[in-house]
């Protein structure tokens, strides 16, 4: 044994042992309130997840296919996506963007829409790439971009003031076209794009949608486009896909999830749609990570698919349903909160309802120079000491913008009546205890 | 490539790693009743389902003789495969050098350059001149494996039992890596998903529980391999939390959460073999005798048709070298190599498949391993039934 250690070894054991891809991209919100949630929460209308179950044609669905006599449905199946399923997805989506999809390369499946966005990140983002992400946005695109090497480039939805009397609407947040324009540079690879938004609920209107593509084509960018919550848009709002509009089929890839679309968010099955000549790199990036999704579940989202197109439009159909009975629930809280003080922002579509908790604010006081947004502590203390969990808004803005809206939380009601009333009896007890303090 | 080709049911196929036997009972009955709660169909613990990061540790601790933080040492991937890319893309970055032995399971030279490092091969060289080859004749000569690590050696991918060879490494084997990981400061991923698959007198052994090396060492396994459930994609890392940690960053900014109900249904699985580890019964050692057997009726038939294959001591693939058939394909394409234009040339005419060997060899060491196949033998007795009729046959119509 030597005694003493050369250089070059003495230079390896003094560098951290992980690889620089990951600076910046350790910290997850996710993490550490689901944890809270799980250690404090009575009623948990925190991370988004139904607590509801899937519908009873799933379920069926998939116990038929467990209880078959195909035990081949244990093995591997097509890396890409298994036939059944990329077949009926081919369809369902080329009826709605009036366009003839090959199952084969117009189609990939993911685990979860949380790979679909890895993989286009890691396909088109390089060193020195720009990418442009709208704030408040889901934050797993800012650690996604970071770990590709990639610049984030924030813009922000701004608040417009409603008119007097009126609540709040995600429509009143809005991207200012001349702020938007400013952030597309030579450098600029792709811009993300979530409609439904997740937090605010906002749901892109035509308008918006055609600023954001002619800027695309006049600077030749890539659009990501997370529509998993395509099917949860309310008062009669449409979901407008920005794949369908002009010159945006061939440099667009819509992302969906099986998770939010059959409300089953623990089977994560995603999928990525797009022209071949994008979906090729998705497919290099694929097979060069996990190769291939769980069978099973892949078989049971076909079906499901297969139900959903026969019955499209129909009452019947799981996406009529489904947002109807959402809708009730969003109203339901959005008069709760406002009876109570928390103001909330009515969302035109996702599960989530984001409120002002300004009222308050006296039960958790202000601390000066304290490096954790306020909205942030407030979630904190309210899960500890109410019970009640929610997700604060900072936890959507990059690190540099985490104190803008920083009196914002955000509340998902995809839950059971129960759920929503308990929440209720939280708040309304809390209300009644600042008034007789 | 060829999967697709494969994917024909007039074909026997004995190419990609699948099983087409079933899962046990248990396993499947086990996910009927998961998929049945509610709450399992919703969202779990991003870095595995606290019910099977528990029944993981508590297998794996019985294995390695000591203490495993379910929270803090395991993560669970979609897959061994994503384990791989996990650790790699954790670990590994450009200006790195990645030894890998060849021959190689594919996928670690795309997911080393995909990190930017480089990847540094060393193969196994055949030692026995005898006429019955085993796994264990093929070895790494601890000289030339010497040359290779330097200072920018950041890791080694160790994969035992052996995909494709079915080699099982030795403890002196495993000391000669070990001792060089040691000197050289570099970790060591080790792939061990045919771990359960050893035949008898031989013996599967964690290189991760030689000295100095549980901080350096990431160990890889697989549901699907374990449990012959390859579409579940389930898989883990175990090792220390100075490492894992970063691994469970990767995971979190890649898919974040596996499918639930198939972990649960796992954790089940593993409870009840768990708690039957010192029975023989337990479904670890019971698949290994099977195997055992199928694996002896392949290099039996394979023998009877005048081919010569290397007896795996562990896996479930057998390499034969097939230039003892004296095939000529000298008139189809020469830029490929032999084994491929070879495996083409017996899914056409045999309807046979398998895998040439040079598709798990750098491109130095091609020429040396273009005379093997590999044959994939967890298979059911109708397929090795029509296998047999092929091999039966195979002299008759080559002439």
């Amino acid at each position: 044994q030597t005694l003493f250690l050369s250089l070059s070894l003495q230079a390896k054991m003094s560098r951290p042992v992980q690889a620089r891809r990951l600076e910046g991209t350790d910290k997850n919100i996710w993490v550490e309130f689901v944890k809270l949630a799980a250690t404090y929460s009575t009623v948990n209308l925190g991370q988004g997840f139904p607590d509801f179950p899937p519908p009873d044609f799933l379920k069926e669905v998939f116990v038929r296919a467990l209880s078959g006599e195909n035990h081949m449905l244990h093995q591997y199946t097509r890396a890409f996506g298994h036939p059944p399923l990329v077949k009926i997805l081919a369809q369902f989506f080329g009826k709605l963007l009036e366009r003839d999809l090959d199952p084969m390369t117009n189609v990939m499946v993911t685990v979860g829409a949380y790979q679909a966005l890895f993989c286009c990140f890691q396909a088109f983002v390089d060193e020195d790439d720009e990418v442009i992400i709208i704030e408040p946005f889901f934050d797993c695109y800012e650690p996604m971009v970071k770990m590709a090497g990639g610049t984030p480039v924030f813009v922000p939805l701004r608040l417009k003031a409603p008119k007097d009397g009126k609540l709040m609407s995600s429509a009143d947040w809005q991207l200012d076209p001349a702020e938007l324009a400013s952030k597309f540079s030579e450098r600029t690879k792709a811009i993300v794009l979530n409609s439904p938004n997740n937090p605010l609920g906002k749901v892109f209107s035509r308008g918006e949608l055609e600023l954001i593509a002619d800027l695309c084509v006049k600077h030749d960018v890539l659009c990501i486009s997370d529509e998993v919550y395509e099917w949860l848009v309310y008062d009669g709002k449409e979901h407008i896909r920005i794949a369908s509009l002009r010159g945006m089929w061939d440099r667009t890839v819509i992302i969906g999830s099986a998770g939010k679309t059959f409300s089953a968010t623990g089977w994560k099955v995603g999928w990525t749609v797009g022209p071949n000549r994008l979906l090729q790199h998705l497919r290099t990036v694929h097979q060069n990570s996990v190769y291939h999704c769980a069978t099973v579940a892949q078989e049971a989202v076909a079906q499901g698919f297969q139900r959903e197109f026969e019955l499209y439009g129909k009452p019947d159909s799981y996406f009529v349903q489904l947002p109807k009975e959402l809708q009730q629930k969003r109203d339901w809280l959005v008069q709760r909160l406002d009876a109570v003080g928390m103001k909330p922002i009515i969302p035109e579509g996702t599960y989530f309802l984001v409120a002002d908790i300004s009222e308050f604010k006296s039960d958790v006081p202000d601390v000066p120079d304290s490096d954790e947004p306020y909205d942030s502590r407030f979630a904190k203390w309210m899960v500890k000491n109410k019970g009640l969990a929610a997700i604060p808004l900072s936890a959507f803005y990059c690190g540099a913008h985490k104190n803008n809206y920083n009196h914002f939380i955000r509340f998902c009601f995809a839950k059971e009546e129960a759920t929503l009333e308990a929440a209720n009896d939280i708040l309304q007890k809390w209300k009644r205890e600042k008034t007789s303090a | 490539e060829f999967t697709k080709v494969a994917a024909d049911p007039s074909i026997v196929n004995l190419g990609q790693g699948l099983p087409d036997i079933s899962p046990p009972s248990y396993v499947k009955e086990e996910l009927t009743k998961a998929a049945a709660v509610d709450r399992l169909n919703q969202y779990t613990r991003g870095f595995g389902h606290p019910s099977l990061v528990k029944a993981l540790s508590q297998v794996y601790e019985r294995v390695c003789g000591r203490k495993i933080d379910p929270l803090t040492d395991i993560l669970v991937t979609v897959g061994a495969y994503g384990s791989l890319f996990s650790t790699i893309q954790a670990l590994i970055e450009e200006g790195d050098e990645v030894i890998i032995i060849e021959p190689f399971y594919d996928c670690y030279e795309p997911m080393v350059k995909m990190a930017g490092a480089k990847p540094v091969f060393i193969p196994l060289r055949y030692k026995n001149n005898g006429n019955s080859a085993s796994s264990a004749d093929w070895v790494l000569d601890p000289a030339e494996l010497a040359n290779k690590f330097n200072s920018k050696t950041k890791a080694i991918i160790l994969n035992t039992p052996h995909n494709p060879i079915g080699k099982v490494f030795t403890r002196e084997e495993l000391q000669v890596i070990a001792d060089l990981c040691i000197k050289h400061d570099t970790l060591c991923i080790s792939d061990e998903v045919y771990e359960w698959l050893v035949y008898k007198g031989n013996k599967h052994i964690k290189i991760a529980t030689l000295p100095g090396m549980w901080e350096r060492t990431i160990t890889i396994g697989s549901a699907g391999k374990t449990y012959s459930v390859t579409g579940w994609k389930l898989g883990w890392s175990i090792g220390p939390q100075n490492l894992i940690k970063h691994l469970q960053v990767v995971h979190q900014n890649t898919l974040y959460t596996c499918p639930t109900p198939l972990q649960e249904a796992l954790a089940q699985a593993f409870w009840i073999d768990y708690k039957r580890m010192d029975d023989p019964d337990c479904y670890f050692y019971s698949l290994s005798r099977e195997l055992e057997s199928k694996r002896d009726r392949m290099a039996q038939l394979l023998q009877e048709a005048g081919l010569k294959p290397v007896i795996p001591d562990g896996g479930y693939f057998m390499i034969v070298d097939v230039s003892t058939l004296n095939v000529d394909l000298s008139d189809v394409d020469e830029k490929q190599p032999y084994d491929y234009k070879f495996v083409k040339w017996m899914i056409r005419s045999k309807k046979l498949s398998a895998i040439p060997l040079s598709a798990f060899c750098g491109p130095e060491t091609k020429r040396q391993f273009e005379k093997y196949i590999r044959f994939c033998f967890i298979k059911k007795d109708s397929t090795l039934d029509a296998a047999e009729a092929i091999l039966k046959n195979w002299n008759k119509h080559t002439a």
